[in-house]
């Protein structure tokens, strides 16, 4: 298999994860319903890991072969060196059927996030590692003249690694004996994992606004510039706004309460100024991707009101422990992190196969997602209202009785994940047949090397 | 080229200041509570993290949604450590039928007792101000 194959490989795993990550989403909300459903053998406590590493690999695997892609694009071969490509993917590979195995047997270390066996976290860490040695390759030839999205991607590489080696301090006893040192840690680690990736991703939505608009400058004014360090900094210190309720000093968490959320104004600023200055004839070329685009805007625009009010810790007191917490995730990681990969898959799809991005069908399954996602929103908003009162009320019923009583919202919660199951198979199936069929085709340019389409 | 090194300039900056951060958080300083886990609750958190508990249940509101917050369990007026024993293998509602011997009862029950020193979920004492800061109650 040439190089350039294993980066339409990640492509195409991702899309797979991304079926396995609301697959599993489904039958774990259908479980809330139906409490003995698969009890036995595939209980909540199986199912939900399963939705949440596949939601992460989703996330990983398309920031990962989409990067590839555009890098590829940019300098070809001389800027990256395939065989390391071609370990990395075999690595991420065996690490991810090693993950599913550890799950399923029920070997798992039983982390927030990093459920499986920690041993396995090593060849992950390899795959990071040959990454981030990979782009240093291809962003050593433009070292002096660096776009902001190079910059994003480098430094989501290494606080990635560093922070996925943080997420493992609990094996060692200095950490592990205290127990809301190792609670805060993890907190730590996890909160600032997720900020590595959205700087993969965040720079990902910056190279395709740039692509689509045809104007490179957009990444390289000072603005950006300040923008992207506010972001790098809430990633390092922004992280504690998970536990303002744990016993820790003040200033860990005064710390994230004046960092905190930025990074939502960020992007919404960089997006709102790429739509108001775009030329109308140049979004027709890529017309889906643009709207996936602007999905993400209104999706950032939701999630950063909800984002600064659960940030203000008089607000996230009645908040946390809640499904408002849950909203806000899943509004990050659907309604912006995936809008935005969905944009940069369909983009290089549309690359491949012109023609690709008017398909009617998309534009159904992109009205759809967004429908079932604003539903599903509201569901986990107001199970969280309810459950918020309860807290405030003193817990005035048992817990089997309050979760009683928020069946409605699980209903609503379970259906309009259909929505978004029908919808994303919807755009998954020709994204995936379109890299499956460039994966096997006799073409020597699967990928336009080093000409920056 | 001047912006360049500009830039290098404020991430190795951003840099420094992380790794000083980090110093301090990962040092006993940063944690108001700091008794050590005994051998026995170290035991039950293995237990804990091997049966992915934290995937229905919380400690300090984070974890999984299914189940009740344990955090205060085990001081609970009406529930407390014998409640915990009993329910463990009961395979009520959502919970599996587990099968855990009397030592991984008594492990599981230390280690809820030690989570439970360390401080409140809801904080109910907790003090709010009027800039939107709260002052949580500590033990």
């Amino acid at each position: 298999m040439k190089g350039k194959k294993y980066i339409l490989s990640f492509l195409f795993l991702a899309l797979v994860s991304l079926f396995i990550s609301v697959t599993g989403g489904l039958w774990a909300s259908y479980q809330y319903l139906h409490p003995d459903f698969t009890k036995d053998f595939w209980h909540f406590a199986k199912i939900r890991p399963i939705h949440v590493v596949s939601s992460v690999s989703w996330i990983v695997l398309s920031a990962t072969g989409s990067i590839y892609y555009f890098l590829m694009a940019k300098e070809g071969k001389r800027g990256l060196s395939l065989s390391l490509i071609k370990w990395h993917f075999y690595i991420f590979l065996i690490s991810g059927a090693a993950i599913y195995l550890s799950i399923i047997t029920g070997k798992v270390g039983g982390r927030e996030f990093f459920v499986f066996a920690p041993v396995i976290m090593i060849g992950i860490l390899a795959g990071w590692v040959f990454f981030a040695v990979n782009y240093l390759k291809n962003a050593r030839l433009r070292a002096q003249d660096m776009p902001v999205y190079y910059w994003m991607w480098g430094t989501g590489m290494v606080f990635m690694i560093y922070h996925l080696i943080e997420a493992h301090f609990w094996v060692l006893p200095y950490f592990r004996e205290n127990f809301i040192r190792d609670f805060t840690i993890q907190w730590k680690s996890v909160g600032s994992f997720v900020g590595s990736w959205n700087q993969l991703v965040y720079g990902l939505s910056i190279y395709l606004m740039c692509k689509i608009k045809g104007d490179d400058s957009l990444a390289r004014g000072k603005k950006v510039f300040f923008f992207y360090f506010l972001g790098l900094a809430n990633l390092m210190f922004g992280w504690a706004h998970h536990i303002y309720i744990l016993p820790t000093r003040p200033w860990v968490r005064i710390t994230s309460y004046l960092m905190s959320m930025t990074e939502w104004v960020i992007l919404l600023n960089i997006i709102f100024t790429f739509i108001k200055s775009m030329k109308r004839e140049k979004r027709r070329h890529h017309l889906i991707a643009y709207k996936f685009m602007l999905a993400a805007d209104f999706w950032i625009f939701v999630n950063l009101i909800l984002a600064l009010l659960i940030s203000i810790p008089a607000i996230n007191y009645h908040t946390h422990g809640t499904h408002i917490t849950v909203t806000h995730t899943m509004g990050s990681m659907i309604g912006i992190n995936t809008m935005i990969l969905l944009s940069a898959i369909l983009y290089i799809s549309s690359g491949l196969h012109p023609g690709f991005s008017v398909r009617k069908g998309l534009q159904y399954a992109f009205a759809l997602l967004n429908i079932s996602l604003a539903v599903f929103l509201i569901s986990l908003f107001m199970a969280g209202i309810g459950k918020s009162r309860w807290m405030a009320e003193d817990m005035p019923v048992p817990f089997a009785v309050l979760q009683d009583g928020l069946i409605p919202w699980y209903r609503t919660m379970f259906y309009s994940g259909w929505g978004i199951f029908i919808s994303l198979t919807w755009i998954l199936m020709p994204a995936g047949k379109i890299l499956i069929k460039y994966f096997f085709s006799t073409l020597k340019e699967v990928i336009p090397s080093g000409r920056d389409e | 080229m001047r912006r360049t090194f500009y830039n290098k300039l404020i991430l190795v900056i951003l840099v420094i200041a992380f790794v000083f951060y980090n110093y301090a958080v990962y040092t006993g300083d940063a944690h108001i509570v700091s008794h050590r886990l005994s051998r026995a609750a170290i035991r039950g958190q293995d237990i804990w993290q091997k049966n992915n508990c934290s995937a229905c249940h919380q400690i300090y509101g984070l974890g999984g949604y299914l189940g009740p917050d344990l955090t205060n369990i085990h001081s609970h007026p009406s529930k407390g450590p014998e409640y915990i024993r009993g329910i463990l293998n009961s395979g009520i509602r959502h919970m599996p039928e587990y099968q855990f011997g009397e030592r991984e009862k008594e492990a599981l029950t230390a280690f809820l007792r030690a989570v439970d020193s360390t401080g409140y979920y809801p904080n109910k004492q907790a003090r709010f101000l009027k800039n939107g800061w709260v002052e949580i109650k500590t033990k």
